[in-house]
Order: structure tokens, then sequence, then C-alpha cells
């Protein structure tokens, strides 16, 4: 396979971002001095009327947008995943959530992505936290197109969304045909053995597994569930009635991220085996985020196990 | 619908004291029904909804979502026992919803939440409502709406770092439009603000903040309407000084009525007696 182009999905949202922009005016950019961080510079260049500064006072940014939400048009929140999903967790889910207000919570930095900054700004739990906040639509864009469609459709949803965008350069693995919306999950690679449903990141190494265990004969069905929540439950089950063999791969902790979001409804609709390919409960360590993937067992070849390993349980199991 | 009033404050004044007595009657009574709530703060806050509610603010209770209205936040939310009457008196939710206080499946409920007509945010958890104004305010300016913010704070909150990112924000964008009034009681939670984290005086620490700071008797209803008919430049804090437990004997500056508890039937009794 010839390397694809790589796009980081930070700066992907920034241009999602200037491109709608142009079209519509009722989103304003909510920042807490992180625009260079989080991809937003190029907006914050283009339409600096529409940019509110917070200072780095993410809480505060966060219940603004809740009281600026209510004069009818949509704040655009942006900061770290881990300041966004925690250090305002409370903000977030009180005063955004349970109005439903109408607002986009679109974080940078996420998982060993991150890379050498260390486990500070390393956010491995914000889908945890994010998910169990009820009323907050939560969304995984996996690559630099399926950010660009995932940042209109969201602008679209009337109600409060977490998006996680990225920060290093990520592979391009879909064309402008790809079609996303919200709490559709995509079958992107069809096969008859495993099912691995991945978000993120992931998902590329989830394709780059499935080629991998291809020349062994074993055929993956790969899932891109850029929906976190709402999980597409349908999707997922139907593929595993096939498969029987499932594998989850996020760039976050195996507890509570994607992995929890799928177990919750394969067990109430179709008990089979699972592996969790994730940070397995430990935070992560400055590196370059490809060392990371490999030394937290992440990488494409960790899936590949992982898939084996799926597949040995149903033969005992069924 | 209720418009920003052309009458001179003085002429208010009689009227204001009397709703604030039947406020004070109504809290107290559904504090008794509910079984618990928060007696002390309640009864502090009360001129200072009075004189909103009834003097300065401009809203429509048949339509509260109305875009041009004046926006209002008890961020000290545990003290919505006093709130509640007061909506119902201005008409967004009928009389007998105060009933139900703290109960199962009830429009009201022991903080604010936006389930209820009037209420804009669920508040309660210190800290968070100056934030939320501050958006509202910022919306106002950024949309060209006329309107007003309103936030009335607790002492209790005054220690959350959240208040602060609101207060350093709101002078920096200087925003006229916002209002907080701090219900100055002197107590909180536990104790005299002075035994848990005494952060007075208040005044010159909201100053340097770049806000026009007012202090006045917060249950002097001449002093508090001036207050809030002075027209600023910068973003409003009014301090004003008040007594927990105001207006029942047995209750002003007592900590044990801070909350949560009730007043027993007896105890009941005798506070509508002095309230007669």
């Amino acid at each position: 396979m010839a390397a694809p182009e790589e796009i980081s999905l930070r700066d992907a949202f920034g241009r999602a971002l200037v491109k709608i922009a142009k079209t519509r005016s009722d989103f304003v950019l909510f920042d807490a001095d992180v625009y260079g961080g989080t991809g937003t510079k190029p907006f914050v260049e283009n339409y600096p009327q529409r940019v509110l500064q917070f200072g780095t006072a993410e809480q505060n940014m966060m219940l603004a947008a809740a009281g600026f939400s209510t004069t009818g048009l949509i704040p655009i929140v942006t900061t770290f995943a881990v300041w966004a999903s925690m250090r305002a967790h409370e903000q977030l889910r009180t005063f955004i959530c349970a109005p439903k207000l109408n607002i986009k919570v679109c974080a940078s930095h996420v998982g060993l992505d991150v890379g050498p900054d260390g486990l500070t700004a390393q956010s491995l739990e914000d889908l945890a936290t994010t998910r169990a906040i009820p009323n907050l639509t939560v969304v995984v864009p996996a690559d630099a197109v399926e950010m660009g469609k995932a940042t209109e459709a969201i602008l679209n949803y009337q109600g409060p969304v977490y998006m996680r965008t990225g920060r290093s350069p990520a592979p391009v693995i879909f064309d402008d045909k790809y079609r996303f919306s919200i709490g559709k999950a995509n079958i992107i690679r069809e096969g008859k053995d495993v099912t691995i449903v991945a978000c993120g990141l992931m998902v590329a190494r989830a394709l780059q597994a499935a080629h991998q265990l291809s020349k062994k004969g074993v055929y993956a069905e790969v899932i891109n569930a850029s929906t976190i929540k709402p999980i597409d439950s349908k999707t997922i089950i139907k593929s595993i009635k096939k498969t029987r063999a499932l594998v989850t791969a996020e760039d976050h902790s195996i507890i509570g991220g994607l992995g929890g979001a799928v177990s919750e409804v394969v067990v109430k609709e179709y008990p089979v085996y699972q592996q969790f390919v994730g940070v397995k409960d430990v935070f992560g360590e400055s590196g370059e985020p490809k060392e990371l993937a490999k030394k937290y067992q992440i990488w494409s070849s960790d899936i590949v196990l992982a898939s084996l390993k799926a597949m040995k349980k149903k033969v005992r199991y069924f | 619908m209720k418009k920003r009033t052309n009458k001179k404050p003085k002429d208010n004044i009689g009227k204001l004291e009397l709703i604030s007595k039947k406020i004070r009657v109504d809290a107290l009574k559904s504090i008794y029904n509910a079984g618990s709530g928060h007696p002390g703060g309640s009864l502090s806050v009360v001129e200072i909804l009075v004189c909103l509610y009834f003097y300065k603010m401009r809203y429509n209770s048949r339509n509260p979502r109305w875009q041009l209205r004046d926006r209002f936040i008890l961020s000290k939310g545990h003290a919505c026992p006093a709130l509640y009457p007061v909506l119902a008196l201005a008409g967004f939710f009928p009389k007998k919803y105060l009933k139900t206080l703290r109960k199962i499946n009830s429009p009201i409920q022991g903080h604010p939440d936006t389930r209820t007509p009037g209420i804009e945010t669920p508040s309660g958890s210190l800290g968070n409502g100056l934030g939320i104004g501050l958006g509202m305010a910022l919306g106002g300016k950024y949309t060209k709406k006329d309107f007003q913010v309103y936030v009335v704070l607790s002492d209790g909150e005054m220690e959350e770092g959240s208040t602060w990112e609101a207060i350093m924000a709101s002078g920096v964008y200087k925003l006229n439009n916002l209002i907080a009034i701090l219900d100055h009681n002197k107590r909180q939670g536990e104790d005299k603000v002075k035994k848990i984290m005494n952060f007075m005086p208040i005044a010159p620490k909201i100053t340097v903040f770049n806000w026009e700071v007012l202090e006045v008797d917060g249950h002097n209803i001449g002093e508090m309407l001036n207050a809030l008919d002075k027209k600023t430049e910068k973003p409003k804090f009014i301090v004003a000084h008040t007594v927990k437990g105001k207006g029942i004997s047995f209750m002003e500056d007592v900590q044990k009525w801070h909350g949560s508890l009730a007043p027993t039937r007896d105890e009941l009794k005798i506070a509508l007696g002095e309230l007669e």
C-alpha cells in the first residue's frame, strides 16, 4: 500500500470552520488561549469578530457558552480535551447538557496522540466522562474528510455535542463520497471472521490490521463508530451476528470509552467475547505518538493480536 | 408584560415592602411543606428579588423566553424557596405549585431548573451563575439586544474560583449590561464567613477588576432601588448587606437555619405571627 496523505484532524477542523463560516453566521468560536493548539487559528485570523476570548479559564468559558447560547447563536467551545471534558466537566453537565443547549464542544489533544507533552494533556478519559452525561452526543471523526463532514453535521444538529478532534497528522482514509451522519456507524471494510469496531485514529490502524489479517486468511470487518453516543447498536450487532468475534479499538482508556459503549449493547443483545484495544487503565508519558502507541499496545499489530484472540474465543464459546 | 417602570423609586417602597412580607410567608410555608429547604438564605434575599421582579426588570411571564427580556439568575440557587413565590406572583406559574416544592414530579425543583417557567438556567451549584450571566451579557452585546442581566450571588460562592474567572472577564469586556448582587449575609454553609474563609472586605477586591461597586442595606428597599437605577459604564456589583433569616426573630443570624431544614409546626406558627 502506498503511504496515504496525512492531515491533522485539528487542522481539518479549523479549515472546516472557515469554510462553513462563509455560508452561515450563526456560530461563534469560544477560545481559552489555545487557538493555535486547537487548529482554529485560520478561523481566528479570518473572522476575528466571531471569536470570544476567555483566557485560560475553561470553566468560565463553558458557563459563558451556556449563557450566550440563550440569545440564539451557537457557541463552538474549543480547548484541549482534558480541560473540556474534565476541568469543566460539571459546567458541561449541569449548565449545558441538563437544559439541552445548542452548544458544540470541540476538543483537541486526545489520547496518546498528544505525544511529547506527556500525561497532563493526554486525555484518555474524555469519552468516559462525556458519555456519562445525559443529552450529550459524542462524536469522534476518523480522518480529515470525516472531520469536515462531521463539523457541518454537528452544527446542523440541535443540542449539545462533544467532538474529539486531534493533534498529530493522521492518514486520510475516506474520499469525498464518504457519508457521515450522527448516530450512524459505517462498515468500511467487509469481512466474515471478526468485527473490529474502532474510532478516531484507530480506524486507520484497524484497516491496516485488517489488511495484515487478510494475508493470514482472516477476513475482518471494520466498523468506523464515529458516534460513540448514541452508539449504533444495529450496525454493530448485525456484524457480530455474522462474525461472532469482537474487537474494539480506541486511543482512550479501556474503561468507559468506545469499548464500554459497545459492550453495553452487545451483552444485552448478542453476547460474544470482546477484546479491548486501548490504554489499559494507566497514565501515558512523553514520547512520539507512534512510539507511545506501540508501547501502550494500541498499534495496528495489537489489533491483529486481539483479533486472533477474539477468534480463538469464538471457537471455544460456540 | 412587565415593562421597566417609569415610577420614581420612592413611590414603590410601600408596595414592595408589603410584597416582601408576602414572599416571606410563602417561602416559609413552602419550606415547611417540603420538610426541608434553606430558610436562612431564602429570607435574606427577599428584598433583592422583590425589587428586581416588581420594580426593575422587564419580562413577559406569558412568554418567558421573549428575546428582549431582562435575564435573572439566582446563582445562590438554594434560596429558591423565596424565588418561586416571586415567580408565581409575577405570573409565570400558578401559586398552587408552591405546595409541591421538593416533591417528586414537581415543576419546582429543590434547586432551580429550567423545567420551571421563568427559570433561565439550572443553579445552586455554587460559583457558576456569574459565568452564565457573563455569557448572556456577551450575547446581548453581540446580537445588539438591549437587555440587562442580573445575577444574585451568595457569600459562599465568592470562594469559588469560577466566580472570579467571571469577575475578571466581565471587567475586561466592560459589560455594563451585567449586574451582580451579593446577598452579603456574612454566613455560609457551616459558619460565619469570618470563620470559614474570610474574604472580607469584598468591595475593594471587585473594584480592582474594573467593576463599579455599590454598597447598600439589602433590606432597605429605597437604597436597593437607587442602586439598581444607577447607570454605570462598567459592570455593576451591588454588595447588599443582609441578615440571614431576616424577619423571623429566632432565625435571624442563627447558623442552623442555613439549612437544609424546615421549621416545625409550632415554629412556623410563631414565624407567621411575626410577619403579620
